[in-house]
């Protein structure tokens, strides 16, 4: 007798619906972000040479939106300290942190690796060219926001170079990738180093401080003007998500179900470059927020762009403003370089990175 | 700048029985001197499943990457669902044929359900947004996936992976499908599944190109087979026609011998041993 099998379902059958994700775990992460962003801002702006209570710090904003719960610091420097130093410096922290956190999920996504970040493929350092030219020959044809236009302008050439130079057959292989940004950042650090020499005292010391990262002497100007860039970038990366989960599958599959993946790569590397250019341009180079963030993330609520895009905006911002609020406090009367502290947490945390891609996937070529 | 604005929603009408779907024409194919595909002539009908089997670098892929518009011929026309295929837009084409290739590496470890709901990118936008849920529970119920749509694309088995990447090209309800080696990854069960899914979709009126290397699976589940060799078409038509012994060992350049299956009467190809 011959052994019958029931036939391969085909789609005419009863559907079962597949099991559905966790939602309640993304409210979760985006609950705990929110929270800890609003504490961190209240602990940074209240913390410092100048205490303030945290009640006052509430109670000096809620009074500038018209709403008299909590009492403002009676003393006017206290006052003054908060809304022209500390305020400023918290926003600025917020928004170059969120801007790394987005720009790192855009480039990871968009490279379809998870390696890169805008400091490892060398933007930064490309930036801070750009930013060492208008120090050293005093440039000022643009006013106040020379620096950040120069920064801006080699920002954008250097990625475009890595992007063209790291490609091969559609897709950058992790190590090219690398590799690519070793080159890179080799040639910009040999540029930096001659405007260095080239430099005079004030210029050096300028462009020492610039490289270390940091975000004293942060103005409302500043705020200003990359607050609007941030907007597009994060709403310009929620347009482009959905897109950007495919380009996962690799950049065939992709376009055959209709992307266009050469202008969604060149979008997207256009929008990594104006807005890291302008928050590196005021904030000096900080690395590893873009690489750390955006991991951290995919491993709580998995790789989807919709939801890692602002949830990276918020982790980087916490993260920044995290580290910010170290850079100040942790010695008395010195601010540290936040660029150090970001580096001493992203090195080891790229080294297991690394170690643990290694292990499950037996490394990468 | 249409990469950020909604695609308008210009959908395809579903194809008549016999219409050509895809077709080359005399194309040739040359890459670094190489001549790849030289003067092959080839249509896919709708309704049809056209098995295309070949030896190793006869140019079965190929002539599917030209078949679904992804590689300009160097002479030659190619034209998808009545028109020339460099004039589609890359999402109207999306809407019209499905492409499984041969690897479908995932760059991060999405589950499975996501990477099925990838497939209904191209409708993002369109009436057709609303047959999402049913596409996908039926794509992944058709590749036996319900149970593991919330596992993880890495941590699935290599046969898990291709079925995977065969569902998302499923929900995607093109009515073209190309698929390239469908079945190398999988267990004599599944490759049976996969064919038989070839076939409802083909008489649900989709036309299926299938790269295929096992002939009587070939044999047993095409409505047509067309044979490569070196480049250019060997021959074409029912399984019956195809399945000689003369052709297949000139074309392998292996002595090969055809039975008859004493149950179904259709063709079993056999190396001599």
């Amino acid at each position: 007798m011959t052994a019958t099998v029931s036939p391969p379902v085909t789609s005419g059958g009863d559907l079962v619906p597949p099991p559905r994700r966790r939602p309640a775990r993304v409210a979760a992460l985006f609950t705990v972000l929110t929270v800890g962003l609003v504490m961190v801002s209240i602990a940074s702006a209240a913390v410092g040479q100048f205490g303030i209570p945290a009640s006052q710090v509430v109670g000096s904003v809620l009074n500038r939106i018209g709403i008299d719960v909590l009492a403002a610091p009676a003393d006017p420097f206290a006052e003054a300290a908060l809304w022209d130093v500390r305020f400023p410096r918290v926003v600025l922290a917020l928004l170059v942190g969120g801007v790394l956190g987005v720009c790192g999920a855009l480039m990871q996504g968009c490279f379809g690796n998870p390696l890169a970040e805008p400091g490892v493929v060398g933007v930064s350092s490309g930036a801070a060219v750009g930013a060492c030219l208008s120090i050293v020959f005093g440039w000022t044809f643009l006013g106040a926001f020379t620096t950040p236009a120069l920064a801006f302008a080699t920002g954008l050439v250097t990625t475009l170079a890595v992007y063209v130079l790291a490609r091969s057959k559609g897709r950058a292989g992790v190590v090219t990738m690398i590799l690519t940004g070793v080159a890179v950042n080799a040639v910009a650090n040999a540029a930096i180093a001659f405007l260095v020499f080239a430099g005079d005292q004030a210029a050096r010391e300028q462009i020492v401080f610039w490289q270390l990262g940091s975000l004293a002497g942060s103005r409302w100007a500043y705020v200003a003007t990359i607050a609007p860039l941030v907007a597009v970038c994060v709403a310009v990366s929620m347009l482009l998500a959905r897109r950007l989960d495919l380009l996962a599958l690799g950049d065939r599959q992709a376009r055959h179900l209709g992307v266009d993946v050469e202008s969604l790569r060149l979008v997207t590397i256009v929008v990594v470059a104006v807005a890291v250019s302008a928050a590196v341009s005021y904030s000096g180079i900080i690395g590893f927020v873009g690489l750390v963030v955006p991991h951290l993330i995919r491993m709580i609520t998995g790789p989807g762009h919709r939801v890692l895009i602002p949830a990276s905006l918020l982790g980087g911002a916490l993260l920044l403003a995290a580290a910010d609020l170290l850079a100040r406090n942790a010695f008395h009367y010195a601010d540290l370089p936040i660029g150090m502290l970001t580096a001493l947490v992203g090195g080891p945390f790229f080294f297991w990175l690394l170690l643990r891609t290694r292990r499950r996937e037996g490394g990468w070529t | 700048m249409r990469l950020l604005s909604r695609a308008p929603a210009r959908l395809p009408e579903p194809p008549a029985e016999g219409d050509v779907l895809a077709e080359a024409d005399a194309v040739v194919v040359t890459i670094g001197g190489k001549r790849l595909l030289d003067g092959v002539s080839l249509r896919v009908h709708a309704g049809e499943v056209l098995a295309l089997v070949g030896p190793n670098g006869a140019g079965k892929s190929t002539l599917l990457s030209v078949l679904a518009g992804d590689l300009a011929p160097s002479a030659g026309t190619v034209s998808i669902h009545g028109r020339p295929a460099p004039s589609w837009s890359t999402v109207d084409l999306a809407r019209r044929r499905a492409v499984l290739p041969q690897h479908n590496p995932v760059s991060f470890p999405f589950d499975v359900l996501a990477v099925v709901e990838m497939g209904r990118a191209p409708w993002e936008g369109t009436p057709a947004e609303d047959d999402d849920e049913r596409a996908v529970a039926a794509a992944l119920a058709d590749t036996e996936l319900t149970a593991f749509a919330t596992r993880t694309y890495p941590t699935l088995s290599g046969g898990e992976q291709a079925r995977t990447a065969l569902a998302r090209v499923l929900a995607q309800s093109a009515s073209l499908l190309l698929l390239d080696e469908p079945t190398a990854a999988l267990d004599l069960r599944h490759q049976e599944q996969v064919l038989a899914l070839a076939r409802a979709r083909a008489s649900e009126g989709a036309g299926v190109l299938v790269v295929l290397h096992d002939l009587g699976l070939a044999a047993a589940h095409a409505d047509r087979i067309a044979v490569l060799a070196a480049g250019g078409l060997a021959e074409a038509g029912p399984p019956e026609d195809v399945c000689r012994a003369e052709l297949l060992s000139g074309v392998y350049q292996h002595p090969v011998e055809v039975i008859s299956h004493p149950r179904t009467g259709k063709p079993i190809v056999l190396p001599y041993r």
